[in-house]
C-alpha cells in the first residue's frame, strides 16, 4: 500500500495543522509559561505522523506492535500533546492543564504520568540512545515496528547524541528513523553561532547513517522521507526536517527569543486571528 | 556469637582457610545464571569487558550482549530504551564512570523512567588501589540512593554478590549493584539468607538481657555493608575479648534501608558503628543516621572515607590509612560507647 499522499489527505493535513497551532496556542497561553517557536515549527511534521506516518492506536498506547516516537527535545512536548489530543489519545480539553499541578501534561512529558509518550524527557542528547536501545531490543526479537526519534538541532552540541548516533552506525540500526528539527536556533541564540553543526548531513553520513533533507513544512517531502527511509536497508535514517521556528504566526518565525516563553493572553488573540483567517490555507511550500 | 542462621563459613577467622575472590566474579556468575534463566537478560558493557567480568555472559551469550565503547552516557540511555522495550539490561563498567559520569542519564532515563536497567558498578571504594583516586569511587551510594525509584545493593563478598546479581535481575526496578575490584575473603555461603531488603545478622549478642545495665553498656551494633564486613567480623571478635559485646549486620540493601532490623539493633545496643568503603557523606550511615534519628536515636560513629579523595598504593594499606581497617572499627565501636549517656 502507496502511503503517497492524494489531494484530498494533503488539504485534510493542512487543516489539522492549522487546528493544532490553534490548539498550541490557547495551551500555551492557559499553562503561562513554556516553549513556543519549536513546537509552531514542529506542528506539521507531528500532525503527518500522528495522522498519516505512524501505525498506533490512540485507544491502545501500549500495543506491543505500535510504532515508538521517541521526542528527545522534550521541551516541545506542548505540540506532541496537541496532537495526542487531536487523534484520541486524551480529551482536547486536558490541554488546558499543560504545567499545572496534578497534571498529566508535566512541563516536560513523563512515560510514568501520560500513556503514548513512550519515554520520559527534556534533559537533551539522551532520546537517541534511548531509540536505538528500543530498535536493537525490537529487531532481536524480530519486531516489524519501526522507532523513530524526533531530535532538536541545538541537542546536537551534546556527546551523547553523537554517542548514539555512532552506535546506531554500527549497529546498521535500519528500523530507526531520526528527525531533526533543524530551524538553526537554540535557547542563547543561532544554532551556528553558539556551536556550528555544519555540514550536519556530511556528518551523519560519516557515521554511517542515510540522511534525507526535507522542508518540514510540505507533507509530501514529510511523507515521503518517512516513507523512503523504510526502504534503506544496512542503515538508520535521519530527515534533517528544515523547519521554521514559530511556523505560521509571523511575529514568532525566526524568532529565538520566542524559543522559551509562551504567548500572553493579548498576544494570544491576536495570533489566533491570524491563523483562524487563514482559515486552514497554511500552505505546503511546493504549492 | 557468629548467628547459626547466617550460615557463615567454617573457620571463619582462620584466613588461611578462606578463599579470597573478588565480588565483581560473583558479578560475572550471577549475570550467566540470570541469562540462562530468562531470554530478556542482556548485558552491555563500555570496553571494559573482562574486567568488569562481563566477558563469560559474551561468550555464552554473544547475541545478547551489547558493546558500547568508551561511551557510558550512550550506555545508560541504551539500557533504558532496551528495558523500555522489555529487556532486562545489565549494565557494566567501574562505578567512577557509572553511575559517575552518567549520572543525569540515570536519572532522568531510568530512575524517571522507572525502567528496570541494572547497574553493575565495579571497582568501587578505595580498596581500588594503584590506579588512584580517579579511579577509586567514594560517592557511587550517594548518587544513587537519592533517586527515587532506584534500589541499592552491595554485596559482602563473591558468593553474595552472585545471589544479589540473580535477584537484581527479576526485582522489576531500576537497581545499583556496587562491587570491589580486590579479592577479598568468602565468609559467606551458598545457605547464607539473602533477599532485597532484608539485613542479615551475622553476628548476635551472646546473651541479650536488655536488663542488665552495666551489660548493656557495653554493647554496640556494627551495621555495614560490602567487603569490609568480615573487618568488622574480626574487630568483633576481638572486642568480646574484651569484653565489648558487638551484633553485626549485614545491611546488603542501602536502598530500601531494612529499618525494623536497624531500629532493633539500636535498642538492643544503644549504640551503633557503621562501616562502608565510601565517603561517611550520604553513604550506608547518613542512611542509619537518617533512619536512627527519627525513630530512636543513639551515638553513632561512622567508619567510611571522611571528605577526602583516596590515592595510589596497596589495597591493604589504603584500607588502614584512611581509618577502615580492623583497629579503627574496634576504637569507633569504643568512641560509640564512650558516647552513651550513663544510666
Amino acid at each position: 500500500m502507496s502511503n503517497h499522499l492524494h489531494e484530498e489527505k494533503l488539504k485534510k493535513l493542512e487543516e489539522l495543522a492549522n487546528k493544532a497551532r490553534q490548539l498550541l496556542i490557547e495551551e500555551l497561553v492557559e499553562a503561562g509559561s513554556g516553549h513556543t517557536a519549536g513546537p509552531l515549527g514542529m506542528a506539521d511534521v507531528f500532525t503527518a505522523f500522528y495522522f498519516h506516518i505512524l501505525n498506533h492506536d490512540p485507544k491502545d498506547p501500549e500495543w506491543e506492535e505500535r510504532d515508538r516516537l521517541i521526542l528527545s527535545n522534550g521541551h516541545i512536548c506542548p505540540i506532541r500533546y496537541v496532537l495526542m489530543a487531536m487523534s484520541g489519545y486524551f480529551p482536547v480539553e486536558e490541554l488546558k492543564t499543560l504545567r499545572k499541578f496534578g497534571s498529566r501534561l508535566q512541563g516536560h512529558p513523563e512515560r510514568e504520568k501520560l500513556p503514548g509518550v513512550e519515554t520520559t524527557s527534556g534533559p537533551l542528547g539522551s532520546g537517541l540512545g534511548q531509540a536505538c536501545g528500543v530498535a536493537y531490543g525490537a529487531r532481536m526479537d524480530g519486531k516489524k515496528f519501526r522507532t523513530y526519534c524526533f531530535m532538536s538541532d541545538g541537542e546536537h552540541n551534546a556527546g551523547n547524541t553523537w554517542e548514539s548516533a555512532l552506535f546506531a552506525g554500527k549497529n546498521k540500526l535500519s528500523n530507526l528513523t531520526g528527525l531533526i528539527d533543524r530551524n538553526n536556533i537554540q535557547i542563547d541564540g543561532m544554532t551556528e553561532n553558539i556551536m556550528p553543526l555544519e555540514p550536519l548531513k556530511e556528518k551523519y553520513e560519516a557515521f554511517g547513517w542515510h540522511v534525507l533533507e526535507i522542508n518540514g513544512h510540505n507533507f509530501e517531502e514529510i511523507v515521503d522521507a518517512a516513507e523512503q527511509a523504510k526502504s534503506i536497508y544496512e542503515k538508520p535514517t535521519v530527515i534533517i526536517s528544515h523547519n521554521i521556528p514559530g511556523k505560521g504566526i509571523s511575529e514568532i518565525e525566526f524568532d529565538y527569543l520566542w524559543h522559551g516563553k509562551p504567548p500572553k493572553p493579548e498576544e494570544g488573540k491576536k495570533f489566533l486571528e491570524e491563523l483562524r483567517t487563514l482559515g486552514g490555507k497554511i500552505q505546503s511550500e511546493h504549492q | 556469637m557468629i548467628n547459626p542462621e547466617a550460615k557463615l563459613v567454617d573457620n571463619l577467622f582462620d584466613k588461611s582457610k578462606l578463599a579470597f575472590i573478588p565480588t565483581r566474579d560473583g558479578y560475572g556468575l550471577g549475570l550467566i545464571e540470570a541469562g540462562e534463566k530468562d531470554e530478556r537478560v542482556v548485558v552491555l558493557c563500555a570496553d571494559l569487558t573482562e574486567s568488569t567480568r562481563s566477558l563469560g555472559f559474551a561468550e555464552k551469550f554473544p547475541e545478547r550482549f551489547i558493546e558500547l565503547g568508551v561511551a557510558e552516557q550512550n550506555m545508560a540511555t541504551v539500557a533504558a530504551g532496551l528495558a523500555n522495550y522489555g529487556k532486562i539490561p545489565f549494565i557494566s563498567s567501574y562505578a567512577v564512570f557509572s553511575p559517575g559520569r552518567n549520572n543525569e542519564q540515570i536519572r532522568t532515563t531510568i530512575s524517571l523512567n522507572n525502567l528496570p536497567v541494572k547497574i553493575g558498578g565495579m571497582h568501587a571504594g578505595i580498596s581500588v588501589g594503584p590506579d588512584g583516586a580517579t579511579h577509586q569511587a567514594l560517592e557511587d551510594i550517594a548518587l544513587m540512593r537519592v533517586q527515587p525509584n532506584m534500589v541499592v545493593l552491595v554485596p559482602c563478598d563473591a558468593i553474595e554478590a552472585q545471589k544479589v546479581t540473580l535477584a537484581a535481575a527479576f526485582n522489576n526496578k531500576p537497581t545499583y549493584i556496587r562491587f570491589g575490584r580486590e579479592k577479598s575473603a568468602v565468609f559467606t555461603t551458598k545457605d547464607t539468607p539473602f533477599e532485597i531488603g532484608k539485613a542479615i545478622i551475622l553476628r548476635d549478642i551472646k546473651d541479650a538481657r536488655p536488663s542488665k545495665a552495666p551489660e548493656e553498656r557495653r554493647r554496640v551494633a556494627i551495621i555495614g555493608c560490602g567487603m569490609l564486613l568480615y573487618n568488622a567480623l574480626v574487630a568483633a571478635e576481638e572486642l568480646s575479648k574484651e569484653g565489648i559485646e558487638c551484633t553485626v549486620i549485614n545491611s546488603h540493601t542501602v536502598k530500601p534501608l531494612d529499618e525494623p532490623a536497624i531500629i532493633e539493633a539500636a535498642k538492643k545496643c544503644g549504640a551503633v558503628v557503621s562501616v562502608e568503603e565510601h565517603q561517611i557523606a550520604g553513604g550506608l550511615g547518613s542512611a542509619i543516621a537518617e533512619c536512627l534519628v527519627r525513630n530512636y536515636p543513639v551515638p553513632q560513629e561512622f567508619i567510611g572515607v571522611h571528605d577526602h579523595f583516596g590515592e595510589s598504593g596497596n589495597p591493604d594499606e589504603l584500607i588502614e590509612a584512611f581509618g577502615m581497617g580492623i583497629s579503627s572499627i574496634k576504637e569507633a565501636v569504643k568512641k560509640a560507647i564512650s558516647r552513651k549517656t550513663s544510666g
